[in-house]
């Protein structure tokens, strides 16, 4: 690797944890003007214009309030849980392409950080250690209901896990391969994954609100029975990265989302306006957050809509539902490839 | 059977439920549809200091005490608002009057001390009802928000509207011909 091109990957390193966190700041805001509006409330409107500035009060509070740690936990897993759920939750990105190639002094220059052949496997991986986070600091507090919370994201995470991998499988026999940069340039013009695999998209979108934690699958935080559940006795910076995180893994989560159905930065008209290289790439990034704002919205939009599934509703949709319903997916796309693709 | 408060009530049942009912999508579609369509609705909050809800001409706020047209207290501390207060807020010390103070006050008698426990006070307007010196209203003006107690407690100071004709309280919405012609009704018993 020559010099340019790290310093050109450790900037755009650098520039994609800014934006992902700049994203996530900002959903917490979106969020809660998205719940004021479904419910005829104004929300957030008096910190700075239009109420702009209150992701940044909220850090503050965050930042300002008592460091707690309990003396029955167990402190060291007690501070590794949170930095484990933020940490895993910020890795993800490296492999989504954010967008084309730039050329820059003639050399070309790739938006992805890094170009995995197995990008969706690593994705899944990183999303899977995530719950750990959960799972660590929910043990590690010591309480009752941190550890329901717990053991409820652990069992939820199996159960979804499963029809979001199968249903990913049925992906990658439309695509035939696993890195997200050519998923990308194989679904350019219209061709978009949703359209080849509808059933897929609704099963993975399903279990991305599962695998994210949020309503109506929110169980292992569920105010209401497990007052706030695993981080029930985290305060300060230790509770805002697990909200943080929350939001991050749903702004990756929607990336993903959009990389693998919608299309990634690919827009039908884009190719055809006869732009310089360079202006589309950074029209088909600009797109290509467009989409994952989208989603975002559509997530807040869920969860602001549906109430919390029971804990039995839960597991039956998982099992009896999404898998097998993930299962037939595969199985049609694998026969249909089979008899008619192939020969 | 109880009648229904709405039409909108349904016995609830746990009955197997059909298969549309089993796949969820068309019930959170539509429930879908109900929130974004109160997405785009008008907004029901009034953003309370910039905006300020219309009060009712009639609005039961803080009270005043009226003078009358030469500028003397129309209260004869007759100790009848107290009476008739349901929430024991109000309190008076009676005085008699001292030759050269006519022009102060109306009559013989007077309200050296008159207090209001804005605490106490639940605007119902009783007093104003029972006042038989057209003395005492309810205006729409808020008593202010305070931190601590003790100034809720309103003294003459604050009550007694200003002997300036410029600076009178209005209480003409309140006090309308066909109000006074009420009070002053034989027919009814608080006026015989």
């Amino acid at each position: 690797m020559e010099a340019s091109d790290i310093l050109y990957k450790t900037v755009l390193l650098v520039i994609i944890m800014l934006i992902t966190l700049l994203v996530a700041m900002y959903s917490t805001y979106g969020e809660r003007k998205i719940a004021a509006y479904m419910q005829d409330r104004r929300g957030p409107n008096r910190a700075g214009p239009f109420g702009l500035l209150q992701p940044l009060a909220d850090g503050i509070k965050m930042f300002m309030k008592e460091e707690i740690i309990p003396l029955s936990a167990n402190a060291w897993l007690f501070i590794l849980g949170p930095s484990l759920a933020m940490t895993t939750a910020l890795l993800t990105g490296v492999v989504i392409p954010w967008g084309d190639t730039l050329i820059i002094g003639g050399k070309e220059f790739s938006l992805q950080i890094t170009d995995l052949n197995i990008g969706i496997l690593y994705v899944f991986a990183m999303v899977s250690i995530g719950v750990y986070g959960i799972m660590i600091g929910g043990w590690a507090s010591n309480n009752k209901y941190a550890l329901l919370s717990a053991i409820r994201a652990a069992s939820q995470m199996i159960s979804y896990e499963l029809a979001m991998g199968i249903s990913i499988i049925s992906l990658i026999l439309t695509t035939g391969t696993l890195s997200l940069h050519e998923i990308v340039q194989q679904q350019a013009g219209f061709h978009w994954n949703i359209f080849y695999q509808p059933l897929g998209f609704l099963i993975f979108l399903v279990c991305s609100l599962a695998e994210t934690n949020r309503a109506p699958f929110d169980l292992p935080e569920c105010e209401t029975e497990l007052i706030g559940g695993y981080h029930t006795e985290y305060s300060s910076m230790k509770l805002g990265f697990y909200l943080f995180a929350e939001y991050i893994n749903m702004f990756i989560s929607s990336a993903v989302i959009a990389t693998l159905f919608l299309g990634g930065y690919n827009m039908p008209f884009l190719g055809s306006l006869g732009l310089s290289q360079n202006l589309t790439t950074m029209l088909g990034s600009f797109f290509f957050f467009l989409k994952i704002l989208l989603v975002i919205f559509t997530f807040m939009w869920v969860r602001w809509t549906l109430p919390r599934f029971r804990y039995d509703q839960l597991m039956n949709l998982g099992w009896k539902g999404l898998m097998p319903l993930a299962l037939f997916n595969f199985l049609a796309t694998g026969i249909y490839y089979y008899f008619f693709v192939l020969k | 059977m109880m009648q229904k408060l709405t039409n909108r009530s349904f016995i609830a049942s746990d009955k197997k439920m059909t298969f549309r009912e089993r796949i969820y999508l068309p019930a959170v579609l539509s429930g879908m549809a109900i929130t974004l369509r109160h997405f785009f609705k008008k907004k029901v909050t009034i953003s309370y200091p910039e905006q300020i809800r219309e009060f009712s001409k009639v609005y039961r706020g803080q009270h005043v005490l009226k003078r009358d047209e030469q500028g003397r207290e129309r209260c004869t501390a007759c100790g009848l608002c107290a009476v008739a207060c349901p929430a024991e807020a109000i309190t008076m010390v009676a005085a008699e009057r001292k030759p050269g103070e006519e022009h102060l006050y109306r009559e013989e008698k007077y309200a050296k001390v008159y207090e209001i426990n804005m605490l106490r006070c639940i605007f119902c307007g009783d007093c104003e009802e029972a006042c038989p010196k057209e003395a005492i209203f309810l205006t729409d003006r808020i008593v202010e928000a305070k931190y601590k107690r003790m100034p809720f407690v309103y003294g003459k100071g604050l009550l007694v509207e200003p002997a300036d004709p410029h600076k009178r309280v209005d209480i003409s919405a309140r006090q309308t011909s066909e109000v006074l012609k009420f009070k002053n009704d034989d027919r009814y018993a608080h006026n015989r």
